[in-house]
């Protein structure tokens, strides 16, 4: 269980983050300027986001890198990743990812 | 916005809608698994279909899923979930002067429902914004069918994903669907060797920096990729510079 308030707190606030991220430059009436620099920093910040979160997720269990090759997740995300290069798309590489992972785990308790 | 019958009528919702259907199966999946995903990983059905409804936002929705489930502070998945969403404040700079003939509630209501696959077909059929009242009720009613498609095969899907959640034993551990699905955005996004670099970099620090407290690390890693993300960028344009000059 989530604590309820914590939970509610963060989904609210994340529910607040698209409208305004989405929003921000809709609202105000006057053209508007942002720097040069803040717009090149705003190209890689939602990557470098993402895999900061993705790639703990898939090398590290208890928060140890992982010692065994016998990981579901590893080969999973091998075979998304080479899916994805073939055929670019989110539901080609999920299927593929998951076509992998779940024998894996639940035949072979990788 | 789909919900008023004026833009509906007009012949370029039914195309925005039908040149958005393609993609919409691959949004479903993706809807499935984020609910799938948000129930495997302890939350709980009204808090799930809370997130659905309100964020409206897939990656970051995911990235928040394990922020959450490890318990860590609010303000950490937050910024999280901000930086994973900065590419929307790239897009509605893009947005605003076709949505800039409407009164401030309508535009913050397309922008809101605009999300990566609506923004990319609709500016790459209208590459101009609209010059006559014609072209802006005919881009209006494009986007509105882009959208509603999208909308209506996300939030039905991802709630079928929430009511299915507890059918899936545990021990299949679907809460890594999220992350797999994670994988193909991040693949999409790495376009440009500084994007790759800037990949690395985070997801190096953000295993390096794991022991840090209240998951920090992921900020750590963000402000590492794009400090040395700008600095890449800022030594390739002097370098050409100074090809220009000698």
């Amino acid at each position: 269980m989530i604590d309820p308030a914590y939970g509610a707190m963060t989904i609210l606030g994340l529910g607040v983050i698209t409208f305004v991220t989405h929003g921000v430059f809709l609202y105000p009436k006057r053209a508007v300027r942002i720097p040069e620099w803040l717009q090149r920093g705003l190209k890689v910040a939602p990557l470098a986001a993402l895999t900061a979160v993705v790639v703990p997720e898939i090398v590290l269990s208890h928060g140890e890198l992982i010692h065994s090759w016998r990981d579901a997740r590893l080969p999973a995300v091998a075979a998304a990743t080479l899916y994805y290069a073939w055929r670019p798309g989110v539901l080609g590489p999920l299927v593929a990812g998951l076509a992998v992972y779940l024998p894996l785990r639940l035949a072979l308790g990788w | 916005m789909f919900l008023s019958a004026a833009i509906r009528r007009r012949p370029e919702f039914r195309i925005g809608a039908r040149d958005m259907s393609p993609v919409a199966m691959g949004i479903g999946a993706w809807g499935l698994m984020t609910g799938v995903a948000m129930v495997k990983s302890n939350m709980s059905v009204v808090e799930a279909v809370a997130m659905t409804l309100l964020v409206y936002a897939g990656s970051s929705q995911l990235a928040a899923i394990p922020l959450l489930f490890a318990g860590a502070p609010a303000w950490v998945s937050l910024a999280t979930g901000f930086c994973v969403n900065l590419r929307f404040v790239v897009f509605s700079l893009h947005l605003r002067p076709y949505l800039m003939h409407m009164p401030r509630w309508r535009r913050m209501l397309h922008g809101y429902l605009t999300a990566d696959m609506s923004y990319a077909l609709f500016t790459g059929k209208y590459p101009k914004p609209p010059l006559t009242v014609a072209e802006e009720e005919s881009q209006e009613a494009y986007l509105t069918g882009n959208y509603c498609v999208t909308w209506c095969a996300w939030m039905g899907m991802s709630l079928l994903g929430i009511a299915l959640a507890n059918f899936i034993p545990q021990n299949w551990g679907l809460g890594f669907a999220g992350v797999l699905s994670l994988v193909a955005i991040v693949c999409s996004m790495a376009t440009t060797r500084l994007r790759i670099l800037a990949a690395l970099i985070a997801g190096a620090t953000a295993v390096a920096a794991y022991a840090l407290p209240l998951k920090l690390n992921i900020v750590v890693a963000i402000a590492a990729a794009v400090a040395v993300g700008l600095m890449m960028d800022q030594a390739e344009r002097a370098a050409r510079l100074l090809k220009g000059t000698s």
